[in-house]
């Protein structure tokens, strides 16, 4: 089955199959990357823009080189440069940068929903690299895809996810993704970042071994240093005596166990190098991966956004899609 | 004076005088002259208004609105508020504080009074700040105020944080008989949540309000007044833990009111979903559990009042991301629909929302209306049950626009609104305008 969405704005509510038919699709792509000239015409003549409202290095970095792969044209604007930093609204950004006929917009934004908001007002496809404390599909594909290939499925694996739950929107993508294909998951953190309604996602502790205990799978989440302060935790030292993932927390784990990280990691806090750099850590096979992805997103909607244009003899025809929170 | 004017063949609904049943009511000098079975007479020389099939209610009074006027006319002035007022069968409204400048003084509270007079539409209640420039630090020259005509204070859209304030306003505001309207937040509590803290929150990754900020300072504000006396209104109660404090003070016969407004009894947090701004609110929708506990506390008097907290804004305020976007929404007009319906849902008598619409808002802020009988203020609204209409914000009197209910089937809408023995507002005959402007 075919992703039949107009935009990627989470993955809540992306069925099972359009999840496997992404990573599949992704899966395709990787071969490109290992070849000696790293390029496709796939996407010739296409335009992708990456708006960014938040620092990011390798989630930017890794759309522009999965589009610069299949040959799109890649115009990244950041906040610090462009016309937000004169005020101008994000609404007028982007009706300004529709204007200019882009074939996908990438957007980055502090606040959740901010793709939604702009995927109901403009008619060129908007990919989601993270709003807010709400999604960050690609990262969650790339997750799954680095699982599935070291494990050989998802369905029936048990995943911890570690970390400050409750702000991350790797922690809500990776839930929705790994539970709609299979995965028990388990959510581990202090209880300031673990709210009740959790539950309904999966187990929760606050306890880092039981957490890990027979996991075959424990996704780190990077802790913000800026929630030190906020009385989520008292410090980042003792945060780490609790949750940072060492050899021993990690000895309950099963044998094979995998360990990924959406990174920047913060060693020694969340993570002991020893970890990080020991041969559960498949945090290189991710970064390798999230190219692919990209390449998968860019291709199966910068794509489609131009065929449709052509069979749309009036713009107006299209009326404006309504606002929708999942996948348009 | 306005001339005798004989509202027949509708049913009226009266409680504050025991009446529910068909009546004619007869209007003049600006009084109610007389309240009567349907006979078939009419005075001589009176207008007649034929109203059958519909209710003939004490004017509707709103003691909750923003009509933003003076600093915001761009979303509200008095005079589009008074006509979205009248246009939704409210013949007065009290108008909060936040203005700008806010209305912390006499000068203020008169340029209110005067261009409500200028307008001279719906009776409009200037409502002072509890707090200069509602910085809730120190109290406002509330006498003043007074003098000029407020008829009671709040910092309505900010929580008065300072607990030593807030005693000493219930104090003082007692001097006067003016109640203090509260909008409870502990602010520590709701942090820099932008809608309810729940399941809903959690999903689309926003900052939650839990309910615990809104019945904290409840809590706070019942312990205080126990001990001061005064007069305490809690504004726009949205949970069920709130309804159930303001129970319980009831009960020990704690001098407290409070009121509810027509979306926290119609939405839930819901409404959200999908980033809709225009179901942004302080305080937030909240559950079903909520909405039921706040139906059920208009059904049993815990709810005094049913209140709009008619929050105007512009597009451009609504129409951005969610974190940013401002609260509130237009209420004035929707008001009179949504009570019918959820009165229906929940088995809630006419009596009951006539009550919390008329009665109890003439009650606690002490001004005249709230009753039809003879010699009483000719503040009548003629609301036509079974009238259906769909919400459509750009026809609405209101400057603003920002409706969750755009679209919305309605039933039920106020038809004649009149003050003071003149009809100021008549649905057919806006509608016959507004064909003929088309």
């Amino acid at each position: 089955m075919p992703f039949a969405h107009r935009h990627l704005l989470g993955l809540e509510g992306v069925s099972r199959d359009e999840l496997t038919f992404l990573l599949d699709t992704a899966a395709s792509f990787k071969e490109i990357s290992e070849r000696e000239i790293k390029k496709v015409p796939t996407l010739r003549g296409k335009t992708v823009v990456s708006l960014f409202y938040e620092a990011s290095t390798r989630t930017r970095a890794s759309f522009e080189i999965a589009a610069k792969r299949m040959s799109a044209d890649f115009i990244s604007l950041s906040a610090a440069t462009s016309s937000a930093a004169k005020g101008e609204s994000l609404l007028d950004t982007a009706r300004n940068l529709a204007a200019m006929r882009p074939d996908a917009i990438i957007l980055r934004h502090p606040s959740a929903g901010a793709p939604h908001f702009l995927a109901a007002r403009v008619e060129c496809p908007i990919i989601n690299a993270g709003d807010g404390a709400h999604e960050h599909p690609t990262q969650a594909l790339l997750d799954a895809l680095t699982i599935r290939e070291r494990k050989g499925r998802i369905e029936g694996l048990t995943v911890a996810i570690v970390g400050d739950i409750l702000h991350s929107r790797v922690a809500r993508s990776n839930v929705f993704a790994l539970k709609t294909l299979g995965a028990a998951l388990r959510l581990v953190g202090p209880p300031t970042l673990l709210p009740p309604e959790l539950h309904a996602w999966g187990d929760t502790t606050s306890d880092l071994h039981e957490g890990v205990r027979g996991a075959d799978v424990v996704v780190m989440l990077r802790i913000q240093l800026e929630r030190q302060g906020k009385n989520f935790f008292p410090t980042v030292d003792e945060y780490s005596r609790y949750f940072c993932l060492t050899e021993r927390a990690l000895a309950g784990a099963k044998s094979d166990v995998i360990i990924l990280h959406p990174g920047p990691m913060n060693r020694g806090v969340e993570i002991a190098s020893d970890v990080a750099d020991g041969p559960y850590s498949v945090i290189m096979d991710q970064v390798t991966n999230g190219i692919a992805v990209r390449m998968a997103v860019l291709y199966l909607l910068a794509n489609r956004a131009k065929a449709e244009d052509d069979v749309e003899s009036q713009p107006e025809a299209a009326a404006v899609p309504q606002l929708r929170r999942r996948v348009g | 004076m306005s001339g005798a004017i004989l509202i027949r063949g509708g049913t009226v609904v009266d409680p504050a005088n025991g009446v529910h049943g068909p009546r004619d009511v007869l209007v003049k000098g600006g009084k109610v002259a007389a309240v009567v079975e349907p006979n078939g007479d009419s005075e001589a020389g009176a207008e007649v208004v034929d109203v059958t099939g519909c209710l003939v209610l004490p004017g509707l009074i709103d003691m909750h609105a923003h009509l933003r006027e003076p600093g915001y006319e761009y979303k509200e002035t008095i005079a589009s508020g008074a006509r979205a007022a009248v246009a939704g069968g409210f013949s007065a409204v009290a108008c909060m504080a936040n203005t700008n400048p806010v209305n912390d003084s006499a000068a203020v509270t008169e340029f209110i009074r005067e261009r409500a007079m200028e307008v001279d539409l719906a009776r409009v209640y200037p409502i002072g700040a509890v707090s200069k420039g509602l910085q809730g630090e120190e109290l406002a020259e509330i006498g003043e105020m007074h003098r000029a005509g407020i008829v009671a204070v709040s910092d309505d859209g900010m929580p008065i944080m300072n607990g030593g304030l807030m005693r000493r306003a219930l104090e003082y505001a007692a001097m006067f008989r003016l109640p203090v309207i509260v909008h409870e937040e502990e602010r520590s509590i709701a942090a820099d949540g932008v809608m309810n803290e729940g399941t809903v929150s959690l999903r689309l990754g926003l900052k939650g309000i839990p309910a615990a900020a809104e019945e904290a300072m409840i809590a706070r504000d019942i312990a205080l007044l126990e001990r001061t006396g005064g007069r305490l209104h809690i504004a726009h109660l949205s949970t069920a833990g709130a309804v159930e404090l303001v129970r319980h003070a009831k009960r020990r016969g704690v001098p407290v009111t409070a009121e509810a407004t027509p979306h926290h009894f119609t939405l839930t947090e819901e409404a959200v979903d999908g980033y809709n701004t225009n179901a942004k609110m302080n305080p937030p929708l909240r559950t079903r559990r909520d909405v039921d506990a706040v139906r059920q506390g208009l059904a049993d008097g815990t709810i005094d009042v049913i209140a709009t907290d008619h929050a105007p804004h512009h597009r451009d305020e609504k129409e951005c991301e969610f974190d940013l976007a401002l609260n509130g929404i237009i209420g004035l007009e929707t008001a009179v629909p949504l009570a019918l319906r959820m009165a229906e849902e929940s088995n809630i008598s006419l009596d009951t929302l006539v009550t919390a619409m008329s009665v109890n808002p003439a009650r606690i802020l002490g001004v005249p209306g709230g009753s039809l009988a003879v010699g009483s203020v000719a503040d009548v609204t003629v609301v036509d049950p079974q009238r259906r209409w769909k919400v459509e914000a750009a026809q609405l009197q209101s400057k603003s626009r920002n409706t969750p209910f755009e679209g919305v089937e309605m039933h039920g809408q106020a038809i004649v609104t009149m003050v003071g023995g003149r009809i100021v507002w008549r649905a057919d005959a806006a509608a016959k305008k507004m064909v003929a402007t088309v």
